[in-house]
């Protein structure tokens, strides 16, 4: 709301009068000073919900601080050695990559398949968008909750229909064994954000020029030709933002497991971020090691987007 | 151009990666100043024995379990004086950060209640007042549920009163019963009997099962199972809570009698999954024959299915309980403890404990008033009464993180040893130790 407290210099007309270098100077402060006007609402949020709460974080890291008793004061470095130590730690690690690799590789190949497919005009085309995008509108917390009913071994519908249709034989625990609730869970994240990455694809593809296609087609390039040398590098953009997003998504994963498995089977879909969910208020209630953990999970999300920005920017530079 | 849009993307990751933070930071402000200890009252406070009537408005939060028996007594109480309690009903497993960070705030209702196996670490840590002088003022201090008082005793300090007990009995369904040939009178008098009833039952087939329990749920396994080592004269604990015993030859054979129930496929559909949001589901909808159960269900249980009641045996006869459900105190920031034990003092009294909970088909939280003209109408009740005075509540300080968390060691070893048909007790009993150590 400070944007429309901030000073208001209506912007010379015609540009700046070239004979005073003094009024030039003032002016460009003038617009500095704006320019800071402007983006200070934005900063203030950010000091206020994204500076705060790390230095907060990082105090928590180095402090014994228990949930229910407070701070106890300086501890570092323990927490971060707890943290390690840990015995879901590196199990916790391994899982959430696994997952992370899984859901990347299925939603963007996915999503792009799908935009393709709707891409091209016929008359299921805005049935088919509605249909693919509708899950999208959905919590991700209610969609696990649904899902979670759908699995139900007891009240679930989709293992007696498979049964009926003679597909399996007696009754499928979707959630039962390390592999069907990772997989379960795979095609729940699948359903719900396939749509979601088809449209942010489907942009980037309408944003491709059609002159473009068309002299690939005059120059005689075949269907796989032109997808491979013109719909993919001009696509880049664009996936890489889905990648970027997918993958630090998928490294943040917590509710459906929280909801579908709750780490379970036998400790086996333990993500990190559930982790550091179960070391703060589940069991051992330590707030210092949860935000140690939390660091650790921040510097690695840090470093793997990095070398994502530079992977993905490369071959522009050549 | 790429580059702001690197750095903006960038900014935005990591502001997703700080969402997670946000809320450890959240939940944690302020926390500075909770270290110190609660107000000590050793005293029976203003208002003597049954504290201050005066119109304040009080808030109380319980966990969703118990919504039935809270908003029954809490409208009782109401209806009935000038204090007005304010009821927060909150679902079960939020309940532990839910408290942790108004603990950290100051933020604590007046009064609260706590599932009884973390009310010595609550506690220990100072969240509940010293009750001490005011219940010992009470005339039927001994009458009161002693487990109870137990865990709520640190230092020689007692800060909570039962709020509403939860024990642990088999429930048994009438009509499966007389359908499969057995006597609907005639309950298992031993845990082996129980698992033959509970294959004579799966015999019938349909969509009927034996039994069920919570395969991936640890507090549901300590209250059904727990039970079973009791009856037999053998402990789950040594040393106040530090030493798991769990690998005993009375619990080995609890576990084989269990694991031969799963290896001959007599437990329901999803026994092995269920994490505890729907364990007693299935037995309500009257397609289990016999299963250890909570007995505050009692009441709901009965409107859809003809239920028959008995204690939970050892494996070759004996009887006890869990004594569970939740204990409630005084928080450490209610600046109306007088009020708030006026409300506590009402609740021990025999127009709570009577005219509402054993209405309810409750057990008493009162060995004196265990007889009552409620209890009596139905044998069923009687029998919850009477095995509760045999019950125990385990008193450990880890216990959350060595039973109840879904990580915790305990559903590891139950895992290995009845679905896995493992060889690993000793060892996976070694591990309970070690958290219960920490």
């Amino acid at each position: 709301m400070s944007v429309q407290q901030a000073p208001v210099i209506p912007p010379p007309a015609g540009g700046l009068p070239p004979r005073s270098r003094a009024r030039r100077l003032r002016s460009s402060r003038g617009a500095a000073l704006r320019g800071w006007a402007y983006a200070a609402p934005t900063a203030l949020f950010v000091l206020v919900f994204f500076v705060l709460p790390i230095l907060l974080v990082g105090q928590m890291s180095v402090s014994d601080w228990p949930l229910l008793a407070g701070n106890r004061g300086f501890n570092a470095p323990d927490n971060f050695r707890d943290a390690v130590d840990n015995r879901f730690f590196w199990d916790s690690v391994v899982f959430t990559l696994t997952y992370t690799v899984i859901a990347t590789v299925l939603l963007i190949g996915l999503g792009l398949g799908l935009a393709l497919l709707v891409q091209e005009s016929g008359r299921w085309k805005g049935f088919l968008r509605t249909a693919i995008l509708v899950p999208s509108a959905l919590g991700l917390a209610s969609a696990s909750l649904l899902f979670y009913a759908l699995y139900s071994p007891q009240s679930g519908p989709i293992s007696p229909l498979l049964e009926a249709l003679g597909l399996v034989e007696g009754p499928v625990s979707f959630l039962g064994s390390p592999g069907a609730a990772l997989w379960s869970t795979v095609f729940l994240i699948v359903w719900r954000f396939a749509g979601f990455y088809m449209l942010l694809l489907l942009v980037g593809l309408q944003g491709i020029p059609h002159d473009v296609f068309e002299a690939a087609r005059m120059d005689g390039a075949n269907r796989r030709q032109t997808f491979a040398r013109i719909t993919l590098p001009l696509l880049r953009p664009s996936l890489a933002l889905c990648t970027i997003m997918c993958v630090t998504g998928s490294l943040l994963a917590f509710d459906q497991f929280y909801i579908l498995t709750k780490g379970g089977p036998d400790n086996s879909t333990i993500t990190v971020v559930q982790l550091i969910y179960n070391v703060a208020f589940q069991g051992q209630n330590d707030l210092g090691i949860a935000a140690a953990l939390s660091f650790i999970v921040l510097a690695a999300l840090v470093v793997i987007n990095v070398v994502q920005f530079r992977a993905m920017r490369a071959p522009e530079g050549k | 151009m790429t580059n702001d849009r690197k750095r903006s993307t960038v900014t935005r990751m990591t502001s997703a990666a700080v969402i997670g933070l946000m809320a450890l930071g959240l939940a944690a402000c302020g926390t500075s100043g909770s270290g110190t200890s609660p107000g000590a009252d050793p005293g029976p406070g203003a208002g003597g024995v049954e504290g201050v009537d005066d119109g304040t408005s009080l808030t109380l939060w319980t966990r969703a379990p118990m919504e039935q028996q809270a908003k029954l007594l809490v409208d009782a109480y109401n209806a009935s004086h000038e204090n007005q309690v304010d009821l927060t009903i909150v679902p079960n497993d939020d309940y532990v950060a839910k408290v942790g960070a108004a603990a950290g705030s100051g933020g604590l209702p007046d009064l609260f209640a706590a599932d009884i196996v973390y009310v010595p670490n609550w506690v220990e840590q100072g969240l509940f007042q010293d009750l001490t002088g005011r219940i010992d003022e009470l005339p039927f201090k001994d009458e009161i549920n002693a487990g109870h008082l137990e865990a709520g005793t640190y230092d020689d300090a007692a800060h909570v009163l039962p709020f509403v007990l939860d024990i642990s009995v088999l429930f048994y369904n009438k009509d499966l019963y007389e359908q499969a040939g057995l006597d609907p009178e005639a309950p298992p008098t031993t845990l082996r009997e129980m698992a033959e009833h509970a294959k004579a039952v799966d015999a019938l087939g349909g969509d009927v099962d034996g039994t069920f329990f919570g395969g991936n749920c640890g507090g549901c396994l300590v209250f059904t199972w727990f039970p079973s080592v009791w009856a037999a004269g053998d402990e789950v604990m040594a040393n106040d809570g530090t030493e798991s015993l769990l690998a005993s030859e009375t619990a080995q054979e609890v576990y084989d009698i269990y694991a031969d129930l799963v290896a001959s496929d007599a437990v329901g559909a999803g026994t092995r999954d269920e994490t505890g949001a729907t364990w007693v589901a299935p037995f309500q909808e009257g397609k289990v024959g016999v299963m250890p159960y909570p007995a505050t269900l009692l009441a709901t249980t009965d409107e859809s299915v003809d239920v028959g009641v008995a204690p939970i045996p050892g494996p070759d006869g004996g009887a006890s309980t869990f004594v569970g459900g939740d204990g409630i105190g005084i928080s450490k920031d209610s600046e109306s403890s007088d009020q708030a034990w006026h409300f506590l003092s009402w609740m021990m009294s025999e127009d709570a404990q009577v005219e509402v909970l054993a209405k309810n088909g409750d057990v008493t939280s009162r060995a004196d008033l265990a007889d009552n003209e409620y209890s009596s109408q139905d044998p069923r009740v009687v029998t919850i009464n009477e095995v509760a005075s045999q019950g125990r509540t385990p008193v450990a300080r880890n216990f959350q993180q060595a039973f109840n968390a879904p990580t915790s060691p305990w559903l590891t070893l139950i895992r290995n040893a009845v679905f896995e048909g493992g060889t690993t007790v000793p060892e996976d009993n070694d591990e309970i130790t070690a958290v219960l150590q920490q």
